[in-house]
């Protein structure tokens, strides 16, 4: 009973924060804003749901696997961020190498 | 507590038409990039619901891999876009 109260409440925020993310890639004026909208929120949004998923599973193989999915995304969203702000940022500026 | 869990997979992929708007309109190929990389978290999250849900295991090597491949999707793009070449 405990235990599907917690995950009903980790999915319902996981919804919130991807909800949030979606919202502000629609409408934020700049490409920058939007990558600081979706981001953030979107890594907070597919932690909450993956650790949703691992209460549910329990301690399994699977909920092994699904922590290292989440460490993945955890390492390659920002990551991907950063990069595609460089990207942007030396376009605009005129600093290709 | 199943249906629930499609209810949010559902949720999610209306979610994603939105995205796909933005990754449509985008005016520059920031914008179109964000979304792509936006779209390739939900699914990721989609794949690993759908799993759950189906009891089919095998599907969370299909979300690991989709996480990577929409990852090196991205870096690509960021090159091109950086260098105007790839290589």
């Amino acid at each position: 009973m405990i235990k599907e109260i917690i995950i009903i409440a980790l999915l319902l925020a996981s919804g919130f924060f991807f909800f949030v993310g979606t919202i502000g890639l629609l409408r934020m004026p700049d490409a920058f804003s939007r990558m600081h909208a979706t981001t953030k929120s979107d890594t907070l949004g597919a932690g909450l749901a993956f650790s949703a998923l691992m209460i549910y599973r329990g301690f399994d193989v699977v909920s092994i696997k699904l922590l290292i999915v989440l460490i993945f995304v955890w390492l390659t969203t920002p990551t991907a961020a950063h990069i595609i702000a460089k990207a942007t940022y030396n376009e605009r500026n005129g600093e290709s190498k | 507590m199943d249906s629930f869990l499609t209810g949010i997979a559902i949720y999610l992929a209306v979610l994603f038409i939105f995205c796909l708007y933005r990754a449509y309109k985008g005016p520059q190929a920031a914008d179109r990039v964000v979304a792509i990389n936006v779209i390739s978290t939900k699914v990721t999250v989609i794949i690993a619901i759908v799993a759950i849900v189906t009891h089919q295991d095998a599907f969370i090597d299909v979300a690991l891999i989709y996480a990577m491949t929409g990852f090196i999707a991205t870096i690509s793009v960021s090159k091109y876009i950086e260098k105007k070449k790839l290589f």
